[in-house]
């Protein structure tokens, strides 16, 4: 596969949540505007591209019988890093993602793409299988955050449409999310059929 | 491929990592904890600037005061208050409160200013809640409600959240819970406040 094959695939073939539904808990629960999402999505995307070249570059040291607890430690150390940065240099998104940026660790794309990829190739294709699967996701965060924010509260990216009341609250709820994601889906999924 | 899983490798992969890992995560910690420090008292400062009295046009604290920079604290019914003291020519007009109640997610922590005369709540401030986003968390960006609480007369306003246009406090649309947690960290800190007076008054009269 080409180069910018590993890239493309991670956004649309196998594209983490309209595809392969991995990592739903953050998905729906920090989707409520579309900055929220795309913050969401480029903290992730920052973990995966470093624990894919780290977990790649040491994969062949690993004994099979204990390299989940490896691969595990080295995400949590990723994660905690970010956690540690982005609290020095950007508190306000700290102060909204803070519950969900530990929860990294424990997303199955991450420790999926470790296990799927990352363990089996050089580092240069885990960093950009990483980055392909990382942009996708954070594409499908900001999309679904985008949407729920325009149905939820009339704005977009924090600018609120003008001439207009309150949204329909549904959407920045919980119930709203698993709605937007269902029919984002079958949206994403009709254009890929098509091709 | 993969190493022997023999004990011999699985321990000193297992060793290796984590002894890797912590050293980089010591190292990070100590890089970023200067920043992390210098960013939460300056969320603090201004949090305690925005509440209490300030200069007609906003530009800062009133002149001729001074903000006494050691925190003092207070226990009202088991728990502890930190409270900060503004000062002109050394007698106190206005103390800005730290109050933490349990919101709808978890901790909410506001800094409450209060004047000295007990009439008016100066202003509110959240420095820390875990409020759902798009919902209870508006309690840091919805005008309507944030700017009841500036300037509050408490002569005139009940500390209760009540329907629109009564003598109450208006609730967030959809965030009732927040809404009231809100006005109970305010109500707290207002008997922090008394307590801070019948402390000052103990101490006036020995």
């Amino acid at each position: 596969m080409s180069k910018f094959g590993l890239v493309t695939k991670g956004l649309v073939k196998d594209n983490p949540t309209f595809v392969l539904l991995l990592g739903m808990c953050p998905t729906l629960a920090t989707t409520t505007s579309a900055m929220n999402g795309l913050s969401m999505g480029l903290a992730t995307l920052f973990v995966l591209v470093l624990s894919n070249m780290a977990i790649s570059a040491l994969a062949p040291a690993v004994p099979d019988k204990v390299h989940i607890p490896v691969y595990i430690v080295v995400i949590a150390t990723f994660v905690t890093v970010l956690q540690f940065l982005m609290q020095a240099f950007v508190p306000d998104i700290y102060a909204t993602l803070g519950l969900f940026i530990p929860l990294i660790v424990v997303n199955c794309i991450v420790l999926g793409r470790a296990e799927a990829f990352a363990n089996k190739n050089s580092v240069f294709d885990s960093a950009l299988d990483g980055l392909g699967v990382g942009l996708g996701f954070t594409c499908s965060l900001t999309v679904l955050g985008a949407v729920r924010e325009i149905l939820g509260s009339l704005s977009v990216f924090g600018w609120k449409i003008p001439g207009t009341g309150d949204g329909m609250l549904a959407f920045v709820m919980a119930p709203g999310a698993f709605l937007c994601l269902g029919y984002l889906m079958v949206l994403f999924n009709k254009f890929l059929a098509k091709k | 491929m993969a190493a022997k899983s023999n004990l011999k490798n699985m321990v000193l992969c297992l060793f290796g990592t984590c002894l890797f890992c912590s050293a980089i995560l010591g190292g990070v910690y100590a890089l970023t904890k200067e920043p992390i420090d210098q960013t939460n008292a300056k969320i603090l400062q201004d949090a305690i600037g925005q509440v209490l009295l300030r200069n007609a046009d906003n530009s800062g604290i009133k002149e001729g005061t001074e903000i006494l920079t050691d925190v003092q604290t207070v226990v009202v019914a088991d728990k502890t208050y930190e409270y900060f003291t503004q000062v002109a020519d050394g007698q106190p007009v206005a103390y800005a409160i730290k109050s933490t109640v349990t919101g709808f997610g978890g901790p909410l922590t506001l800094m409450v200013g209060i004047s000295v005369d007990r009439k008016l709540i100066l202003n509110t401030s959240v420095l820390s809640h875990s409020e759902t986003p798009g919902l209870g968390a508006k309690c840091t960006s919805d005008e309507k409600f944030m700017s009841q609480w500036k300037g509050l007369d408490l002569s005139k306003t009940k500390l209760e959240v009540q329907k629109p246009n009564k003598d109450g406090i208006d609730a967030i649309t959809a965030s009732t819970i927040t809404s009231k947690a809100y006005t109970l960290a305010v109500s707290n800190a207002l008997a922090a406040f008394d307590q801070i007076n019948n402390v000052e008054q103990e101490v006036e009269n020995e």
